[in-house]
């Protein structure tokens, strides 16, 4: 198993160094001048320009300029934006509020999505279940920015029961975008769920813990659900590294200062370095919990075995 | 030994002892959106102490249905248990309060299966799985379990016990696997040991080794065993009694010894001339032509006449005795033989 | 379809906005069912409730991206008096009127169309990136597998929304065509650009299953050309799972376009989006919340039509789920 994980770690580097410079390329390499854009309105003159320039290897080409990066990367230098502000500080003063918004909508997954999993799988064909397929139906063909914006106007200006922006009531504040960002994992985790409890009610395993006179709970519990929840569990755990990527727009809408506004706000204002910082840390992210997953998925299922 | 309210005795074999098991004219159905499957349509048979009865037929004959059906593990919706009684102990299990047929299951009857890598949980160790018929019939604590797992596992020859009991199935091998099921269904005595298929999935050698161990510990316990297969070789060599069931009936019952030297029922004669058997002289092998049964649509009069090389349709039939009008009953034929035949007679030639 | 494809296809949809947990196409064929495959599957299909409701949204905004004029009431949505700015439905204007006081009707009516093209264009992209890169990786095998598969985790580890966001972004300054000139075009090569990885994986996959089957190797045997064997014998197997996977992403990449333009990167006034109509009516929530409803309700619409047609199309094509 350690060895594996070595491996596995050693694999991510590649995926990293390539997704980085991408965007990387996408930002500094494609035609187009950040430093003039950076400007705006404002005329520069040509010496700060090309000061500026110098400060970010503009001059250089592009490998170089990524070589250059990824130096200062290892050593912990994430660089700087056009302000002069360390990209690592923004990071680190943003990221707690991402971390609380997955944090939340993980727990909507599990909380609504698995139970209603459950309860559906376990009776088939019953109105609960008739209800949780029609529902996740229509709660995956909503895009994100719209449930965004009618769960805003319904629970935050007409019922008044949410804050619709801002993180100014602490955990609170994160609940309604948290539901917004969980909605469709949320509902994938419920049909997922579904569908695995359903085929293990039906595995013959269950009929021998039937057949050793085991309670109903125990059946249940023991023998369907533990053995159900391993696809879902993997899932969430993948979905951590996924809904990073969902929070830009949420983060907008609600406007919470996290890494995905953080993300939007620089690549509108063509602030490279941080661009390519946030987006590093997202993949890394992305690939680390698919990391994660895939160890527990060998923990939770023996027959699985990496070699 | 319980006295059972309706001591009926048992007509052939096992001399006279009050049956521990007595199924009546079990009928069980299966309700799908297709329509309703006859799965089993009036089975009755007993089965004695120490007594081996082989329930035959081919896939789809009930004979499976009819286990789970005493078991009370079928899935319900779609299976429906419409009638008959299972006495069992002198109480009938189809009226027991499902918490009450739940105890019998483990102690009482228990049932080993015919795929044991599907049939025994993935996730869990081989030793747990054992240990939890203990623990939940009995209370046992997780580290004692463990120990009467390991006990089990030797009795039932499984090398290296001790090792072993934390394995997970998928490490162990087909005959292995079979072993720590049968362990796990005797590991509360039970009075009766329900085998379905047990053999099937396995290797020739290796299928030797589990009916011997099966047999061994029945002579060891007294329990009595319904072996259920389609494996006439299996039958030949353990069971002391046969049923053989057809589209969902018992066709024909007696001792194996009486219905393989000469059967009584078209469906057993067909059974017998379409397999080879070592101690036959080489003569060719005959199949049964036709389909098997829809169950959904059971032929009338006899089922099994559309296929019957014997049938007597209309003019050529005795009064009565319309293979595609009159259902046949299981009557006693000879001393210590039933078979469901109008023409039985003529079949066993007597 | 293997669990790495549907967690594929999941990863897609949570990128892209919408995340259509229904969206996994599992389907498995070989050619020899083939026809009896679509034959059942019609079957299947005709006697199912969720195609049709989602066949006939499909139809309805199929004609209203090509005949906007029909369902507008023939009113222009861009003949606008700013007396009527805001202004709420009413019998004559069923859906009021923008800030401008434009007809809102009408102009909920005209986004149709951008939104309906950006998602065939966009599909077509991804399409033909992933059929052509993952036939070549699955046909190939070995040394080219490696290369275009680790090319294919790179651009998966990248939320589809952030690139296509970046890449859009920086696109007008470029003076590349179409990616620099912010229009339909754009948004969709800037969607198939980071979108493409999933069909690429179905198609690897499915190239793989039948590369070893025997009537390849009997076409093979036959002295068939590489191409005539993966054009004739391998990708017609691929058919079944790429389209039901095809008709589910037009609908997420219509939300992904909806979403971009939300943001500011996608299409520009005066285009007519449901993304631009969201981003103009957000401020406006508190006082005409209409603005924001109506083109999200439509929205919605257009993505379940297409999801839940996919949706009845992978049960009918599933051979597995059939009793």
């Amino acid at each position: 198993m350690g060895r594996y994980i070595a491996r596995r770690l050693l694999l991510t580097i590649p995926v990293l160094i390539g997704a980085s410079f991408l965007i990387f390329a996408m930002v500094y390499a494609l035609p187009g001048d950040p430093i003039r854009a950076l400007a705006g309105d404002r005329p520069l003159s040509q010496a700060v320009m090309a000061q500026l320039r110098d400060e970010f290897n503009l001059t250089d080409p592009l490998w170089l300029q990524y070589v250059k990066y990824v130096g200062d990367l290892v050593q912990g230098d994430l660089g700087t934006d056009f302000r002069g502000r360390p990209v690592l500080d923004t990071i680190l003063l943003r990221l707690p509020v991402t971390v609380r918004l997955a944090v939340v909508a993980i727990a909507f997954e599990v909380l609504i999505g698995v139970v209603a999993g459950v309860l559906a799988g376990i009776r088939k064909n019953g109105f609960f279940d008739n209800l949780v397929l029609v529902s996740t139906t229509v709660i995956v063909s909503i895009p994100i920015l719209v449930l965004a914006f009618v769960s805003q106007f319904v629970f935050g200006l007409q019922l008044g029961l949410f804050p619709i922006a801002g993180t100014t009531q602490g955990w609170y504040s994160y609940l309604l975008p948290g539901l917004v960002l969980a909605s469709g994992s949320l509902a994938y985790v419920a049909r997922l769920t579904r569908t695995s409890i359903a085929e293990n009610m039906r595995a013959d395993y269950v009929r021998t813990a039937r057949a050793k006179g085991l309670p109903n709970k125990t059946v249940i519990v023991r023998h369907t659900l533990r053995n159900s929840l391993i696809p879902v569990v993997t899932f969430i755990g993948a979905d951590i590294g996924t809904l990073m990527g969902g929070a830009i727009v949420t983060e907008t809408v609600f406007n919470l200062p996290g890494i995905g506004r953080a993300v939007f706000d620089s690549v509108r204002a063509q602030e490279g370095a941080v661009v390519v910082g946030i987006v590093t840390l997202m993949v890394f992210f992305f690939i680390f919990f698919n990391l994660v997953v895939d160890v527990l998925y060998a923990v939770l299922d023996p027959r699985i075995r990496y070699d | 030994m319980t006295i059972l309210p309706t001591p009926a005795p048992a007509p052939w074999g096992s001399a006279g002892a009050a049956p521990l098991l007595d199924v009546e004219d079990l009928h069980v159905e299966f309700r799908t959106r297709s329509g309703v499957v006859n799965a089993v349509n009036g089975v009755s048979y007993t089965l004695a102490e120490g007594e081996t009865l082989a329930i035959l037929g081919e896939s789809g004959s009930g004979k499976s249905v009819s286990a789970q059906a005493i078991m009370g593990i079928l899935d319900s919706p779609p299976a429906e248990i419409t009638g008959g009684k299972i006495w069992f102990e002198g109480r009938d299990l189809l009226t027991l309060p499902a918490e009450e047929q739940r105890l019998v299951r483990g102690p009482g009857i228990s049932m080993i299966f015919q795929d044991a890598l599907s049939s025994l949980n993935p996730v869990y160790s081989v030793g747990f799985q054992i240990g939890e018929m203990f623990r939940a019939h009995r209370g046992t604590s997780r580290k004692e379990a463990k120990q009467k797992a390991i006990e089990l596992m030797d009795r039932v020859r499984i090398p290296a016990a001790a090792q072993r009991v934390n394995d997970y199935p998928h490490q162990f091998s087909g005959g292995m696997r079979q072993r720590v099921m049968i362990a796990m269904a005797i590991a509360l005595d039970p009075r009766i040991l329900i085998a379905d298929e047990p053999t099937t999935a396995l290797d020739v050698t290796v299928q030797a080794q589990v009916m011997d161990l099966l047999k061994d510990l029945q002579r060891d316990t007294g329990m009595g065993l319904v072996l259920i297969t389609h494996d006439l070789g299996v039958v030949n060599e353990v069971a002391d009694n046969v049923a053989v069931m057809y589209a969902g009936r018992i066709v024909e019952r007696g001792t194996v010894t009486d219905v393989f030297s000469n059967p009584g029922h078209p469906y057993t004669e067909g059974l017998m001339s379409s397999v080879p058997q070592v101690e036959s002289d080489g003569g060719r092998l005959v199949p049964i032509t036709g389909q098997p049964p829809n169950l959904s649509a059971i032929p009338s009069g006899c089922p099994f006449h559309p296929r019957c090389p014997r049938r007597r349709l209309g003019a050529q039939a005795l009064p009565g005795r319309d293979c595609a009008g009159d259902v046949p009953p299981l009557r006693l034929v000879v001393p210590g033989r039933e078979a469901a035949c109008h023409y039985s007679e003529e079949v066993l030639g007597v | 379809m293997t669990d790495q494809q549907q967690k594929d296809l999941q990863h897609d949809e949570v990128q892209a906005g919408t995340t259509t947990g229904l969206a996994a196409p599992s389907v498995d064929v070989t050619s020899s069912r083939q026809n009896s495959l679509w034959s059942d599957a019609w079957g299947q299909l005709r006697r199912s409730a969720i195609f049709w409701t989602g066949a006939v949204l499909g139809v309805i905004f199929v004609s209203m991206a090509l005949f906007p004029s029909l369902f507008a009431r023939g009113v222009d949505p861009r003949d606008c008096d700013l007396a009527n700015s805001k202004g709420t439905p009413s019998a004559a204007h069923w859906l009021g009127f923008d800030q401008q006081g434009c007809d809102y009707l009408a102009n909920v009516v005209y986004g149709a169309r951008n939104s309906l093209l950006i998602g065939v264009l966009g599909v077509l992209g991804v399409l033909l990136l992933g059929v052509v890169v993952g036939a070549i990786a699955g046909f190939y095998g070995r040394l080219t597998d490696s290369v275009l598969s680790r090319i294919a985790d790179i651009f998966y580890a990248l939320p589809l929304i952030l690139g296509a966001l970046v890449l859009l972004r920086v696109g007008p300054s470029t003076g590349l065509p179409v990616i620099s000139e912010r229009g339909p075009g754009a948004v969709a090569v800037a969607l198939a650009a980071f979108g493409w990885m999933t069909a690429m994986r179905l198609v690897r996959s499915q190239v793989i299953a039948v590369k070893s089957s025997d009537y390849v190797a009997a076409a093979r045997a036959m002295g068939a050309s590489d191409f005539r064997i993966l054009v004739r014998h391998i990708l017609p197997n691929a058919v079944a799972p790429v389209l039901v996977y095809a008709t589910i992403t037009i609908g997420v990449l219509i939300a992904a376009e909806a979403t971009l333009t939300f943001l500011g990167v996608g299409l520009q006034p005066p285009a007519i989006s449901w993304g631009l109509q969201i981003a103009q009516g957000q401020s406006l929530l508190r006082t005409a919340p209409h603005l924001v409803l109506f083109p999200s309700i439509i929205l919605t619409l257009t993505v379940m039509a297409f999801i839940l047609m996919g949706d009845a199309l992978r049960d009918a094509l599933d051979p597995r789920q059939r009793s």
